[in-house]
């Protein structure tokens, strides 16, 4: 309490100039609570996992690039796909967007923190160790080879004997874990944190969208959380929730991994809206065309998706009732989109529009995901579907929606909040490279996958045979894949070259109008020395930050913890014991319980 | 009290923002129970298995628990010490039995021929109640752990919004068995003893 008051009371605003904000060697990086250095920490883990990820798309790539292809096995092959699928969805994507949860959204309503700084650090360790523990499996025996989505009963310990599943199960159950508990974090904070003035209608599109994911997140992910419980007890105790012999159903494993599986997309993608929503205004140099109706549209889509799960099952033949119910829900989906679509065009028509590489990603973004949003609504119609599904037509269209919307916005938001993070600018000229490369690539990947999947190419599928006319769009496919890569290299050497430039960002060198841009970049460990009154949507472009009251503020920095850790290294012990034996469990649980009395009972201040 | 823009508390938020997470969770459990219900093979089956009479008698129990709860939190808030510290282990020592009451009659089915993998009821069965009763289980440890607190006289007033949080969670826990009592004993068609 002493120390952490004494400093900042002593000279707000000192820290910010030496770097203090980052200062400090491993263990103050383990056991802080800041929430700038954990959407940190979520961004350099998050990148890594992508490299995997895309080290794993590159392997598939090879391996599909000409017919009868023997680069990998059928068995190497499934194991990659999976991986692939989980790693980029659970442990690239939703982290990175956790970054700038983390990161942005306290800056952006005018906080020091967020509601529970410790739970937020527990979240992030649930996310890392459930990522390293499903990882691990490549060297424990294999990886998953069922698909991310590891339909029942394939998962049965008759059919997949190995630990690859189990794997699965235990590290997505730490990982989605550590997703809820950040999600229930962000709600609080952003009901709780608002400055004064901060209503819900002047809080910034990437804040809402936050605020829509979390719901998401608390809502979506407990479903699948049961579901894996269910098919853990088949595997280790002989239950038969999806055994057809016992009278179980495996289709009660779809539903219910649905009712997870489709919100999760929009926990994919309306991060990226949030943050392009931010940007385009900041780049186009106006308010957001349509504010309350891009709101109200995250809002209605998030809603919607809890009812159209069953558009992933049309093939399953839930009668034409259902898919009529689910055909029709999932089309309306599209009007909202359709309307944020809009209103970034319109934010952007008659504006002074700066191409920055952060606005090329936002602009990227609102062409690619019309592409994918167009292939989703021919894919709504059942009858359609039946043609597309399993083929490679969904593999473009989901690699749209994710690649071109998710992985386009958020890079956008790094480009666009890099100066905030670290005071320095990337290089523009070799973000222009990297956007191009990208934008370039992916279009060459995943667009002919479109012929090729009506051509009947199938999903999940380690080779073809030559003459069926897969080869060329293949080929193109896998062109396009090394050129994407390529790409983030190019980002990544960006990333180091600016690191080692000069801090000359300053507070808002985009000109930008919302909160976060008021305070020096990196801003300080207290981010503001006085918390602002808002006044205005646009605060920084309307005069709109009430002038402080005078004389010093009181407030408290939380102390670090190494609790948090504590708690999630007992619960990844439960997790191997699991596999490993009883004692392990036990002294997994004792871990845990040493560490949340320790938590409970530790002063905060 | 830190300031709030909305004036609840953080924790008093958090918790009802989990509870809601936690619906989702029974509420996937429930619907498999729903299901799957007279879909298992091989017996023994539910309408010979369930004791109404005696699990109306621990979910009585829960409930009044419920109501040592409120009496708790009311005790804590009012500063009266040797309330806060009656009405919390009576409301612990209410859970446990509630608890006891599971253990016998999942021992009682075990004896019956209820294994776990036996059929689809026994799946279904174990693991909502399960869920709950390991619910009920943090409950009780979180209640001690408070009522230890009142002993040493550090339960006072100005802790009353941990109280609170605790009785927020108390009170779903309870609400969701009325929820389970309902569709797996009342609506099994079993005739009682």
């Amino acid at each position: 309490m002493a120390t952490a008051e004494a400093r900042v009371h002593g000279s707000p605003g000192a820290e910010a100039k030496s770097g203090g904000t980052y200062a400090g060697g491993i263990w103050s990086w383990i056991t802080t609570v800041d929430h700038k250095r954990i959407g940190i920490l979520y961004f350099v883990s998050s990148l890594a996992f992508f490299l995997i990820g895309g080290i794993e798309a590159m392997l598939i790539r090879l391996q599909l690039a000409g017919p009868e292809n023997t680069l990998l096995s059928a068995q190497a092959y499934n194991q990659i796909f999976t991986m692939h699928g989980v790693t980029m969805l659970l442990f690239a994507v939703m982290p990175m967007s956790a970054a700038f949860f983390n990161f942005i959204v306290p800056l952006q309503i005018g906080a020091r923190d967020v509601a529970f700084p410790r739970l937020n650090a527990f979240s992030y360790w649930l996310f890392l160790f459930g990522a390293l523990f499903l990882n691990s499996s490549f060297f424990l025996g294999g990886a998953p080879d069922v698909g991310w989505f590891a339909y029942a009963n394939l998962t049965s310990s008759q059919f997949s004997p190995g630990h690859g599943v189990d794997f699965y199960i235990l590290g997505l159950a730490l990982a989605g874990a550590g997703s809820i508990v950040a999600a229930l974090n962000f709600i609080v904070t952003i009901i709780n944190l608002r400055a004064p003035g901060m209503t819900f209608m002047r809080l910034p599109l990437f804040t809402w969208m936050t605020f829509v994911v979390s719901f998401l997140i608390i809502l979506a992910f407990p479903p699948f959380t049961i579901s894996t419980v269910f098919l853990l007890f088949d595997r280790m105790f002989g239950t038969l929730f999806f055994e057809p012999a016992g009278g179980g159903d495996p289709r009660l494993w779809q539903h219910l991994f649905w009712i997870f599986g489709h919100p999760e997309v929009y926990i994919l993608i309306l991060p990226a809206f949030g943050i392009i929503s931010d940007v385009i205004p900041t780049f186009s140099r106006k308010p957001l065309f349509g504010y309350p109706v891009v709101v109200y549209s995250g809002v209605l889509i998030a809603f919607l998706g809890f009812g159209v799960w069953a558009h992933h099952m049309f093939s399953v033949g839930l009668g034409p009732v259902a898919n009529s119910a689910f055909s029709g829900l999932t089309m309306l989906i599209a009007i909202p989109t359709g309307v944020k679509i809009f209103n970034w065009i319109a934010t952007m028509w008659g504006g002074s529009l700066r191409f920055r590489t952060a606005m090329l990603f936002s602009i990227g973004l609102v062409a690619m995901f019309v592409i994918g949003g167009l292939s989703g609504v021919m894919h709504s119609s059942a009858p359609a579907d039946l043609q597309q599904t399993d083929t490679y037509f969904v593999v473009a269209h989901f690699h749209y929606v994710l690649f071109g919307g998710s992985i386009l916005g958020l890079f956008a938001g790094v480009y666009y909040w890099f100066p905030k993070v670290t005071g320095r600018f990337l290089n523009e000229r070799l973000g222009a490279v990297h956007f191009w490369g990208m934008f370039l690539g992916l279009n060459l990947t995943f667009f002919p996958m479109h012929f090729a999947g009506l051509h009947g190419q199938p999903r999940r599928t380690f080779t073809y045979p030559a003459g069926l006319g897969f080869e060329g769009f293949n080929l193109v496919s896998t062109i396009g894949a090394v050129i994407t890569f390529l790409a983030v290299l190019v980002f990544l050497v960006n990333l180091v070259r600016s690191l080692r430039t000069a801090a000359t960002a300053g507070a808002n060198p985009w000109e930008a109008s919302t909160l976060e841009w008021s305070i020096g970049s990196p801003p300080p460990p207290h981010n503001f020395d006085h918390t602002p009154g808002v006044t205005s949507r646009d605060p920084l472009w309307h005069d709109g930050i009430a002038p402080p009251p005078p004389g010093e503020e009181e407030f408290h920095m939380p102390n670090p913890s190494f609790w948090p850790l504590v708690v999630a290294g007992g619960l990844l012990l439960i997790m191997a014991g699991a596999l490993v034996g009883l004692p392990l469990v036990l002294f997994g649980v004792a871990v845990t319980l040493v560490g949340i009395y320790g938590w409970s009972f530790e002063p905060i201040h | 009290m830190e300031r709030t823009s909305t004036s609840i508390p953080n924790e008093k938020m958090l918790m009802w923002t989990f509870i809601g997470s936690e619906c989702m969770l029974f509420g996937s459990l429930i619907a498999t129970f729903l299901v799957y219900r007279d879909q298992s093979i091989v017996g023994p089956y539910e309408e010979e298995l369930l004791n109404i009479p005696f699990i109306t008698v621990t979910t009585f129990v829960l409930l009044m628990s419920s109501l040592m709860m409120v009496l708790a939190l009311s005790a804590v808030q009012r500063g009266d010490r040797r309330g806060s510290r009656l009405f919390l282990l009576l409301t612990a020592i209410l859970g446990l039995i509630f608890l006891g009451g599971q253990f016998y009659e999942f021992s009682h089915f075990a004896h019956e021929g209820l294994g776990l993998s036996r059929n689809l009821f026994a799946g279904t069965f174990y693991l909502t109640t399960g869920f709950h009763g390991a619910h009920v289980a943090v409950g009780v440890i979180w209640l001690l752990t408070l009522w230890t607190l009142a002993l040493r006289g550090r339960l006072g007033p100005e802790k009353s919004v941990t109280v609170e949080v605790a009785g927020l969670y108390w009170h779903f826990v309870d609400v969701v068995w009325i929820v389970l009592f309902t569709v797996i004993y009342l609506m099994s068609g079993a005739t009682g003893a």
